[in-house]
Parts: structure tokens; sequence; C-alpha cells
């Protein structure tokens, strides 16, 4: 495993901390994350994100269930042991409706839920490094990442210019669950930046 | 760069205090990292001793089968099915909570939906217990899943209500309990950043799933968050109009009517609210979470509480009404014979049902009241157990007496392992509601620091002065900007 240095720094106010993202990001360092103690509108598409499509992949679980409960019901009572229940009709749909909606919801959750899992990769006994533990109490962490063109005391103090508090260089080794969301980030451009005036 | 969380002075703050987001933190984490009181060791060990009886109820059920309760051919629904309508309902306050309240961007569920979600998923598990306890044959409950079996095979009769219940109730539990979970996970993540004793390292460190706070995470745990409000919306309607199909769709006098869905759907929202309210008024007393869980918080529910009690009056009023006007004569009788008139073996049942979910909640148009602590807890329990009642009323008093007076009841009482049963639910309940107070955050901390520069008092005290800016000014420096 190799080392990456990082340059840390911590923001007590979210005003504070939106500007200092875009002249970071303005200025050509490559945010390695922003960690936050509950989540910031805004913050991510401020950081060049893209949006997630978890719910995109939700709708497909939703429809997933659907089809499973209303094919599963349909086969087992039309096809495979159809039963007469007072005469009425075998592929009684109506009667089918309120299984079909709670296996939509079910698959469409539990789906998602364990998508979200697996894109953020938690589970238990997951250990993870989020440079400061005060990350989930009070601070906002933003590093970036330092490659072998940055300059180190200069990207530390344009970072105090921004208004971050204690600024530092780190090192971490590289991991698994390192970097993994650095190619999202796209170029800052022009036209973002006029809409954001 | 405007990011100003404007809100009119006319709503009162939600979090009391002169907070900032470390002071969040201490507040809510200090109840969880400090040793457990007296108190609450009272409280935990009388909730397992409940719990106990509980378990020695249903034991001697299972030993000797059914027959230890007072069910018969005439009234096989009792205490049981009461009980298990009494709890569902109840569980039906948190997710209204956390997720329609969600959708409907009310600040204040914030303060009080982890613990009411909490509560939502105790109460679905006691609720469980009863139909399953109640097979008799509980080895076999498993018969009511579709497995590929050696019968044929046969499958479970995907039309009947009852099963429609399996569905909903199991399918309700794992969705709130996901939700409750997935919000829970930042939270358990910030006790793990503070823990300094080896133990809670390792258990907050499990528990934590190894949550970091980053940004792309957050957002895509909102997306999750607002998804699955929209999936449990419809869901916490569906689960209590299936229960109330279980009565609905069947021919017996004073269940078969079309208004039960959405009557049982008030009847669950007034009930859970209550029993969030019982829950709330001591917890927030007891972890002295006051600025958190404030006032107004109690307030803003007892006016649920107001409100969905008239709609449970009014549907009360319109089956009586209905059972009189649609002149079925079975109809009328299972009413003004069974359940109106006083002197019929359960009339007094009936009619505390109308004092306690009818008439005392009245008392909450009064603003004195409604902010009155001590009331409102006097008035949570009240509803509670007139909404047992409810319950009982609608299950024993249709089916005791029905079409055949040869076949009718004599007087239904429970035996003591019943009612141990019932008893033995409260344990369970307590007992995880005690574990869950003891070991993690009764109030979501991200989400109350997302709120906090909203509505905070400190911070609303100051847009007083944004009201009397002119409005172009004030739209000049604060444009609402949410970056590129």
């Amino acid at each position: 495993m190799s080392v990456k240095k990082f340059i840390v720094g911590s923001f007590d106010d979210e005003a504070v901390l939106f500007p200092a993202v875009k002249k970071v990001r303005k200025t050509g360092y490559k945010i390695h994350d922003v960690y936050t103690p509950f989540p910031i509108h805004g913050l991510d598409s401020t950081m060049g994100l893209r949006d997630t499509s978890l719910h995109t992949a939700g709708f497909i679980y939703a429809i997933t269930g659907t089809a499973t409960a209303l094919g599963f019901i349909s086969w087992a009572l039309t096809y495979d042991w159809p039963l007469n229940f007072g005469g009425k009709p075998f592929f009684s749909l109506p009667a089918w409706i309120p299984i079909t909606f709670e296996l939509t919801v079910l698959f469409s959750s539990v789906g998602m839920v364990l998508t979200f899992c697996y894109l953020c990769q938690l589970a238990p006994f997951v250990k993870k490094d989020h440079f400061n533990l005060r990350s989930t109490d009070d601070l906002f962490i933003m590093a970036f990442e330092c490659t072998e063109k940055t300059n180190e005391t200069e990207a530390v103090a344009f970072l105090q210019t921004l208004g971050a508090k204690n600024v530092k260089v780190d090192y971490r080794e590289t991991q698994w669950w390192l970097g993994r969301y650095d190619k999202e980030i796209k170029v800052f451009d022009k036209k973002t930046e006029v809409a954001a005036v | 760069m405007g990011l100003i969380r404007y809100e009119s002075q006319v709503r009162v703050p939600l979090v009391e205090g002169d907070k900032n987001y470390h002071q969040i933190t201490e507040d809510i984490c200090r109840p969880v990292e400090a040793r457990p009181s007296r108190a609450w060791w009272i409280g935990f060990i009388i909730s397992v001793a409940f719990l106990l009886f509980g378990i020695v109820s249903v034991t001697m059920e299972v030993t000797y089968g059914v027959g230890q309760w007072n069910l018969n051919k005439t009234v096989g629904w009792g205490w049981d099915i009461t009980n298990f309508v009494w709890w569902i309902g109840i569980g039906h306050a948190g997710t209204l909570i956390s997720a329609i309240l969600l959708l409907f961007r009310q600040g204040w569920r914030t303060g009080v939906n982890r613990a009411a979600e909490a509560m939502t998923i105790f109460a679905v598990m006691c609720a469980g217990q009863f139909p399953i306890w109640h097979m008799g044959r509980v080895w076999d409950a498993f018969f009511v899943l579709p497995y590929p079996n050696t019968r044929g095979p046969l499958w479970v009769n995907f039309n009947s209500p009852l099963l429609w219940d399996v569905f909903a109730i199991s399918t309700y539990f794992t969705v709130s309990l996901l939700f409750w979970y997935s919000g829970l996970i930042p939270d358990v993540a910030t006790l793990r950043d503070r823990a300094k004793k080896k133990w809670r390292k390792l258990f907050y460190g499990i528990t934590a799933f190894g949550w970091t706070g980053s940004t792309k995470h957050w957002q895509r745990h909102e997306a999750l968050s607002l998804v699955l409000a929209g999936l449990s919306t419809p869901l916490v309607l569906s689960v209590h109009t299936i229960v109330s199909f279980d009565f609905a769709t069947s021919v017996v006098p004073g269940w078969h009517t079309t208004i039960f869905p959405p009557y049982f759907v008030a009847g669950a929202i007034f009930s859970g609210f209550a029993m969030v309210q019982t829950l709330l008024v001591v917890t927030r007393k007891v972890l002295s979470l006051e600025q958190y869980i404030t006032i107004e918080h109690i307030q803003v529910m007892n006016k649920v509480i107001v409100l969905t009690g008239s709609i449970v009056g009014i549907a009360y009023l319109t089956e009586l009404f209905i059972s009189w006007y649609g002149a079925n004569k079975y109809e009328g009788f299972a009413f003004m014979q069974n359940r109106l008139n006083l002197s019929s073996p359960y009339g007094w049942a009936y009619w505390i049902m109308m004092g306690c979910n009818v008439l005392s909640p009245q008392i909450f148009w009064i603003k004195k009241m409604r902010t009155s602590l001590t009331l409102t807890f006097f008035m949570s329990i009240l509803i509670n157990i007139g909404m047992w009642f409810e319950r009982f009323v609608i299950i024993v008093t249709s089916v005791y007496r029905d079409y055949l007076p040869s076949a009718w009841s004599t007087y239904y009482r429970p035996t003591i392992w019943e009612v141990g049963f019932y008893m033995g639910t409260f344990g369970l309940f307590f007992t995880c509601y005690f574990l869950f107070a003891k070991f993690f955050p009764v109030v979501a901390l991200a989400e109350i620091k997302h709120i906090l520069k909203r509505t905070g008092d400190v911070y609303k005290s100051k847009m007083g002065e944004l009201e009397v800016q002119p409005a172009e000014e004030f739209a000049e420096v604060h444009s609402h900007d949410h970056g590129a």
C-alpha cells in the first residue's frame, strides 16, 4: 500500500465552508472529500458531485417487487393450483393488490438500503478513517490530495486564508475505500460559477 | 454568500437555549454516556419482570393449548386480537412522524422522530406476538408463508385478508426497522467517535457501519431517507387498512362496514400519538432533553390527538347512525343492544371507549390544557385505555352474540394467562425502550443540527432584524444560494 498525502482543513461554519469549497476547486486542487456532521444541502453540487441514482435503483427494485408478486400469485392461483373460493374467478386481481403493494414496498426498501450500504461501503465491522473525529460532532473537514506538483506550504496557507482552522498535512495509506469518489468530481466550469453568484 | 436559513418569528423555536453544534452533541450524548441511573435500573428490572411473566404465560398456553385462554367457539377472538390491533395501532405514530411529516417538511418531527420510530418497532414486535401465539400449534407458524411444500405444493390463500396481514405487518416491521436504523447510523458514528472506553469503541464501531460523514454518503443518505419516507407513507396507511380488512371483509354484524379502513387508520394515529406522549413526557424529563423536546412539540402532538380523536368520534357516530338508518336488524342489534345499551353485558366497555376517545381529548382545544405536561401525560394514558376498549368493543361485542342465539356466549372474561401475555408484551416493549434509551441517542442528532440555524432559539431571535429590512435589500444580501 502506498501512502498518500492530504491537506486537511477544518471549518466550524458551513457559511465559510461553501465559498472555500468553490475557491479550492477553482484554484485547481482536487478535493478528496468533505466530511460533515449533518447533511448540508447544496454542498454536493458545489463540490461538483453528480446526483445520486439511488432513486432509480429504488424504482427498479419496486417494479421487480410488483412483478414478483403479480407473477407468482397469478401463477399459483390460476395455473399451479387453482382453488375455487365461492365461485369467484381464479384470476381475482383486486384481492391481490394488497400483497402486490406490500411486496413492491418491501423490495424497494430492502433493495435501496442494501444498495446504499454497498455504494457507501457500509457494513458492521467496517473501519474507515475520516481524518478528524470531530467531523461527526461539530466540524466540517475538507481534505484534498497532494500530487508531486503541490506546494504544501502554499496550499496550507491558501486554505487558511479561506477560513479553515487547524490546517495540517496528513498522511494516509491508500486503502480500498480511499479515493473512490474523486473520479466523479467534474472539472469546475465557468457556467456554474455565473449561476452561483 | 447567502447561506440564509430564514424562518418567520411567528414560528416557535424548536431548539431552546443557546446551542451550537457541539453543545447539541454533548446534551444528547450525555444520557448515553453516563452510567445508568437508579431510576433506569428500577424501570428496567420491572420491565424484565413483566417480560418474564409474559414468557411464563405463553409457556402455559403453548404447553396446554389455547384453552388456557377463556376463548370459546363463539368468542374466538378475545384479548389476544384486541391486544394485537392495539399494539399495531400504536406502532403507526413513529412512521407517521418520520415519513409523512418529512414529506410535509415539518421541522418539529426532528425532536421526536427517533424515539417515536423506536417505539413503532417495539410496538410492532409486541403486536406480532399475538397472532403467532394465537395459532396454538405455534411450531407450524411457518405455514403462513408461501414456500414450496410437499402438500402439492399447496399455496397459501392470497385472497385472504389474514394473509394480507402477514405480508403487511412483516413488511411494515422490516421497512420501519430499515428506516430507523439508516437514520441512526450517523448518530451512532458520533457516539463512536466520542467513545473513550474500549467496549464502547467496539460496540459503536460495529453498529456505526463505518460511517464517515462524507458528502457523497450524505447525498445518498438524504435520497434514501426521502424515498423511504415516500414508500412508508402509503405503507403506514395500508397496514392498518389491511388490519381493518380482517374485520370488514367478514359478514359479522358490527364488522361488515366500509368505513373501517379510514376509521382504523385515524384510530391508529390517535393511539400512536398518545403512546408517544406517554413516553416522551417522561423521557424528556428523565434525560433532561426539555430543550430539544419542547412544550411546542408536546403541543403540536396534542393537536394531532384532538384532530384524530375527533375523526374517530365521527366514525363512531357514523357507524351508529348507519346501523339505525340501514335497517339491517342484525347490524342494529349489534350496535343498539350489544354496545349502546349500558345494561348489556359489555355496554360499560362501549361507554368507556366513547368517554376516553371522543369526549376527553376535546379538552385539547384549549391551549392551556395542550401545554400542560401533567394533563398531557394523564390524557395519553386515558386515550391508550380508550383505544384498547375500542378494539375490545369491536371484537368481543360483535362476536359474542351474532346471528344464532343458541350460540351466544356467556360472559367472556380473560384468564390470568391471557392477561399475563398482555403484560408480557408491556415488558417486552419497555425492556426494549429502556435499552434503546440507554444505548442510543433518543433525539436525532444530525437532524437537530440540520435545523438548528433555522429554528434554534438564538438564531431565530436574530432573524427579527431581517424582517425589518426592505424586501429588495433582503433579497440582495440573502439570495438563496445552493452553490453551483
